[in-house]
């Protein structure tokens, strides 16, 4: 769930009646579940609300480079460091998917560059903080990943064709990512009493940005009301927190660590745990701009961008002279 | 062949010797190559470095785990990679220095794909069978880092005035660590001897036919002197870089001895 916050029209949900022709037949393609391809009408709102939600996970893809390409260069074996690699280019690839999936919505992926690093787009709070140990490549993996999962699954269903059909290939990796950070979580938790307290020490502190991820309670929101209606969101943000919680705990159990939450219990009449909310006053500090690594994340990526523009430039420069001769020798 | 002291190594010391300096070579390489992940120039870049230093960690794997067996004192590739110290690894010096900007970083790939292309295709052909077979899935992997190295280096020679000056300033600095890659030693004569590996000196004329029409595509200008520096392959002199990189890769390691990952 790389999505929060998402702003929608803030008008409200329409109902069929009040829909002008186009419209409606557009709302009435998504209820019966059909796909909406680039090519075909949108109301404006479905477009921008799109955009930005696509963008956001696809800048959370590439942001969500750093924390984990900090532990690359310092795998403890050949074969991590080879699993760790091959993940960090997944993400890569992932976000390259979802650029070129909000390309066809009428944006190029420079301008989405570029509101990444002006912070006008945003990308998941989660990536804003650090990667200490190599415990954490562990718990990145089942907890970060494993609460994408939640959210990305049901959007292989989403009503946008070419996000849908991005989904489906991201949801594979994406599982594998997740039980290879739960397989380092095995080994460390199995291991020496220093691993051990890597382990825990990764669940305390990856626990509440993690449930962060889902993003506020959204129960009273007109924006999560509209994307549900258009179906570019699937559940709310409370069900799939729910769900996190459900699945990760019996997890914890297994490994023999202690999920950081004096009030977990399980609640036998809604057939789940009750748990504590994470700090919401942090989430939105994280959100501002003072997370741990804010400042750290985007002057990486702004450093990336400036000191790659001279290869992007000659490039396209080698590009153009080829095309021109070409065309000379024709 | 004055301060030569050294005995002639018996044939399982050299075969040691070599598959350490072929899986040195990927493994010191893929961790630079590696340390591009996630700031790369443009998506596409990250991607295919990574995908790079995949395939040459993966190359490790396989050298280092055959060397063990070689050497046969119960040392996994684990083991040589992460618990030897800077003077005992053989890679090339040219491979251990920093990546410096992209274009540095992709010129010193493209020298060494075209070395490390048609020495594997001439390992296919060894008479251990051990590695002919992993020359035979490396060469495969070592042709797409040529293809793809060469098709860069010429786009970023050619492309603008200013991607021109850094690619000649990258094969510059690069050149003098070119001669090391073709200089045979003792462990080079008794491998080639053993029809187990070419004489590297065999290999430069058809490298000279790969590199010099791309770098003159590139629009680069061959630099003048053979010049070469070396103490890289014999682990006597690395350069002050390596120490560092260790001290990174090998860190964990070194601070948890003992624990499975």
């Amino acid at each position: 769930m790389y999505a929060q916050m998402i702003k929608s029209t803030g008008q409200g949900v329409k109902t069929l009646d009040e829909m002008e022709p186009q419209e409606r037949a557009f709302q009435e393609r998504i209820d019966a579940g059909g796909k909406i391809e680039p090519k075909d009408w949108m109301p404006e709102g479905y477009r921008k609300n799109l955009i930005r939600q696509m963008g956001q996970h696809a800048h959370s893809e590439i942001v969500g480079q750093l924390p984990e390409a900090n532990w690359i260069t310092r795998a403890p074996t050949l074969e991590r460091k080879a699993i760790l690699l091959a993940k960090v280019q997944d993400e890569a690839g992932h976000g390259l998917y979802l650029y070129c999936a909000a390309e066809t919505l009428g944006i190029t992926r420079d301008e989405m560059t570029e509101q990444l690093l002006s912070g006008k787009a945003k990308y998941s709070s989660i990536f804003n903080y650090p990667t200490l140990t190599w415990a954490d490549m562990g718990a990145v993996g089942w907890l970060v990943d494993g609460a994408a999962i939640m959210n990305q699954v049901p959007l292989q269903r989403t009503s946008y064709g070419p996000y849908a059909r991005a989904m489906v290939r991201i949801c594979k990796e994406e599982s594998f990512h997740q039980r290879q950070g739960y397989d380092i979580m095995m080994k460390m938790a199995k291991g020496t009493a220093a691993q051990k307290r890597m382990a825990q020490d990764a669940l305390n502190r990856f626990w509440y940005p993690s449930l962060m991820m889902f993003g506020p309670s959204d129960a009273e929101s007109i924006h999560s009301a509209q994307s549900m209606a258009w179906k570019i969101k699937m559940n709310t943000n409370d069900e799939l927190r729910q769900k996190f919680v459900d699945q990760t705990v019996p997890q914890a159990e297994y490994l023999g660590l202690t999920v950081p939450d004096a009030d977990l219990t399980w609640n036998e009449e809604k057939g789940g745990y009750d748990f504590s909310q994470p700090d919401w006053a942090e989430f939105f500090d994280v959100l501002k701009g003072n997370g741990p690594c804010n400042t750290e994340r985007l002057a990486a990526r702004q450093k990336a961008w400036d000191d790659g523009a001279w290869v992007r430039d000659a490039m396209m420069a080698h590009a153009e002279k080829r095309a021109a001769q070409k065309v000379a020798a024709e | 062949m004055a301060q030569a002291t050294a005995k002639a190594p018996t044939h399982n010391e050299a075969l040691f010797e070599y598959l350490l300096r072929m899986g040195d070579n990927s493994l010191v390489l893929g961790h630079r190559i590696s340390e591009w992940c996630g700031i790369a120039p443009a998506l596409e870049e990250d991607i295919a470095l990574s995908n790079t230093a995949l395939d040459l960690i993966g190359q490790t794997q396989m050298w280092l785990g055959l060397a063990g067996k070689v050497e046969g004192a119960g040392r996994s590739a684990d083991d040589l990679a992460f618990l030897r110290d800077a003077w005992d690894f053989r890679n090339l010096l040219l491979l251990e220095r920093p990546n410096g900007d992209f274009g540095q970083t992709m010129m010193r790939q493209f020298l060494f794909d075209a070395y490390q292309m048609l020495n594997l295709e001439a390992l296919k052909t060894s008479s251990d069978q051990r590695i002919a077979d992993i020359a035979a899935k490396a060469h495969k992997e070592a042709s797409y880092h040529l293809e793809r190295s060469r098709i860069t280096v010429i786009a970023l020679g050619d492309g603008t005035t200013e991607s021109r000056t850094r690619m000649q300033a990258a094969l510059d600095a690069h050149w003098p660590y070119i001669g090391e890659m073709f200089a045979a030693d003792a462990v080079d004569i008794a491998m080639t001897h053993a029809g187990i590996a070419p004489d590297p000196a065999s290999l430069r004329p058809a490298w000279d036919g790969i590199v010099l029409p791309a770098l003159h595509e590139a629009t680069l200008r061959v630099p003048d002197g053979d010049f070469a520096h070396r103490g890289g392959k014999d682990g006597v002199r690395h350069t002050e870089h390596l120490g560092h990189m260790l001290t990174t890769m090998q860190w964990m390691q070194r601070a948890y001895p003992g624990a499975t990952w």
